[in-house]
């Protein structure tokens, strides 16, 4: 049998994708002039799938941030944080996060990924039990598979589903780690967090929530579902990410537990990777500077997201159950969701194609997500494109418009 | 109609509440109610959809490999047949199971400990 025999399924199925047009998974950016624009295929696109909800890429100030810094740091720290890669900004960058959600603990991770996969595998072990939510993302998923505790999923979004299997657990000794996140990547969906807080105290359970999606977006001060919900306290491991609101990359991890720092020299994902480049650490810094200086953005976020949602639904497509800054639409199968991306991209509009077995139930998703920096018109020019590729797709029915709504090529 | 696993009479299924004497019926729990047939019928249920062409689902079915049910789904099942018999099956058992024997033997297993 040969390396690749056991992908022959994936490679036939990848096979009909490619020989019939665009290949979503290998979209190339030729030029990103903006948070909201990039030249693709050699034409200026309205980009609406980049998880980039302040648009703070291309902000000034972070911008100057990170440039000062490799001038005065250089380009990379060469090593891992346990050796030569910890610089003062690493550490302020944790205090000022620590801070931020008013923890006393912070450790900052090369990626989002990578925070899920070490502290989750690391928290519990042999004769403990983690408890994750079933459209967890894949990181915590693969941190399911590092760890010597056992694992056990509950229905989506379902405080009683946990309830039942927290009961069944009884008094079988072992710590119980219960995984939530803030908003969910696919559908935009939030935990009813009040709830599962509720649920995971009476069993005494600790709760981790992964707010990667929700910073900035959510709670009065942008630190997320925690703080929306009024659980902040509650929540004894909050992870996020860099890589979204505040425009770079990276991930983080906050908590209140006095042996937090213990992880440092426990998780391998922390200590056997190199550590951020000072010029990420420093934009970083900044962008968290701006989320606090500029809730503005979070209300701008938030219309937008009320623009292209109610547009969209009010033209019959079928959408996630609730705003959030993640518009999932939802298309009766894996083909036709290409087929619609594809029409989209002639038309001038990127967003992400999400196909089983990425997505929750085995839907097909264009999974649209929301910008800051959107103006309504684009939004709203993004719904009549979207209307118009749906009508003649036959994905939403209505006496089609007279006029022509889809790009040329 | 004697149960298949144990060879004692069939009192009632969780399905079908056959009650052959009320007050024994009755005052029995649930937990050494539920037969192998219960279990492999309801397991049965679930997969049915994913049956491939005309081949029955049987004990000996391999889920993931006999039938067009992929990973994600089974995972899925698990959580319906979880609560459906009140057992919590961990996932690094689930990666263990093959055949829908070995999955009812999983479940009976776990409700004979609780
Ligand atoms: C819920 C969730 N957690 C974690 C991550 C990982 O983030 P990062 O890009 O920092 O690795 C993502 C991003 O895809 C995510 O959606």
């Amino acid at each position: 049998m040969g390396l690749f025999d056991r992908h022959a399924g994936l490679l036939e199925a990848y096979r009909d994708v490619r020989t019939t047009g665009a290949d979503p998974f290998q979209i190339r950016m030729e030029r990103v002039l903006s948070p909201t624009e990039a030249v693709i295929n050699g034409r200026k696109t309205l980009l609406v799938g980049t998880n980039n909800y302040f648009g703070l890429t291309f902000d000034p100030s972070c911008m100057e941030a990170a440039i000062e810094a490799i001038r005065a740091e250089g380009t990379g720290t060469t090593g891992s944080r346990i050796a030569n890669g910890s610089y003062s900004e690493h550490v302020f960058l944790e205090e000022e996060i620590a801070a931020f959600y008013g923890k006393k603990h912070c450790m900052v991770f090369t990626t989002g990924y990578q925070a899920n996969l070490g502290v989750i595998s690391t928290l519990v072990g042999q004769g403990d039990h983690l408890l994750i939510d079933a459209d967890s993302h894949a990181s915590i998923y693969d941190a399911c598979k590092m760890t010597q505790a056992e694992v056990v999923r509950f229905k989506h979004n379902d405080p009683s589903s946990l309830e039942s299997r927290l009961r069944r657990l009884g008094d079988k000794p072992g710590n119980k780690l219960v995984i939530l996140e803030g908003i969910y990547s696919m559908l935009g969906d939030s935990a009813p967090l009040k709830e599962f807080v509720e649920v995971c105290k009476k069993y005494g359970a600790y709760v981790l929530v992964d707010e990667a999606h929700s910073l900035g977006a959510l709670g009065e001060t942008g630190r997320g579902l925690c703080e929306s919900t009024g659980v902040l306290d509650d929540c004894h491991f909050i992870v996020g990410t860099f890589s979204k609101t505040l425009g770079a990359i990276g991930g983080y991890c906050v908590s209140n537990d006095p042996d937090f720092d213990i992880l440092r020299v426990t998780v391998r994902s922390y200590m056997f990777t190199a550590s951020l480049p000072p010029s990420i650490v420093a934009s970083v810094r900044q962008a968290l500077r701006v989320v606090k200086a500029r809730p503005e953005l979070r209300k701008q976020l938030w219309d937008n997201v009320a623009t292209l949602y109610d547009g969209l639904a009010a033209q019959g497509f079928k959408l996630g159950p609730e705003h959030g800054p993640v518009v999932g639409v939802h298309l009766p199968d894996r083909m036709l969701a290409i087929g619609f991306w594809r029409a989209m991209l002639d038309a001038g509009i990127y967003v992400n194609v999400a196909v089983p077995p990425a997505t929750p139930n085995g839907v097909s998703l264009l999974r649209c997500s929301v910008c800051a920096a959107h103006t309504p018109e684009q939004l709203q020019h993004m719904v009549e494109v979207m209307t118009g590729i749906g009508r003649q797709l036959g994905v939403i029915s209505g006496a089609p418009k007279l006029r022509v709504v889809a790009g040329s090529r | 109609m004697p149960d298949p696993g144990t060879g004692e009479p069939l009192l009632r299924t969780a399905h079908q509440l056959i009650v052959e004497n009320d007050d024994i019926a009755n005052t029995l729990e649930l937990p050494r109610l539920t037969t192998r047939l219960d279990v492999i019928r309801e397991i049965c249920h679930h997969l049915a959809p994913y049956q491939a062409g005309e081949r029955p689902i049987i004990g000996a079915t391999v889920i993931a490999k006999d039938l067009t049910i992929d990973s994600l789904a089974i995972m899925d099942m698990v959580m319906e047949l979880e609560d459906r018999f009140d057992v919590s099956i961990p996932m690094n058992v689930v990666a263990e199971i093959h055949t829908v024997d070995q999955l009812a033997d999983t479940i009976l297993d776990l409700r004979a400990k609780r």
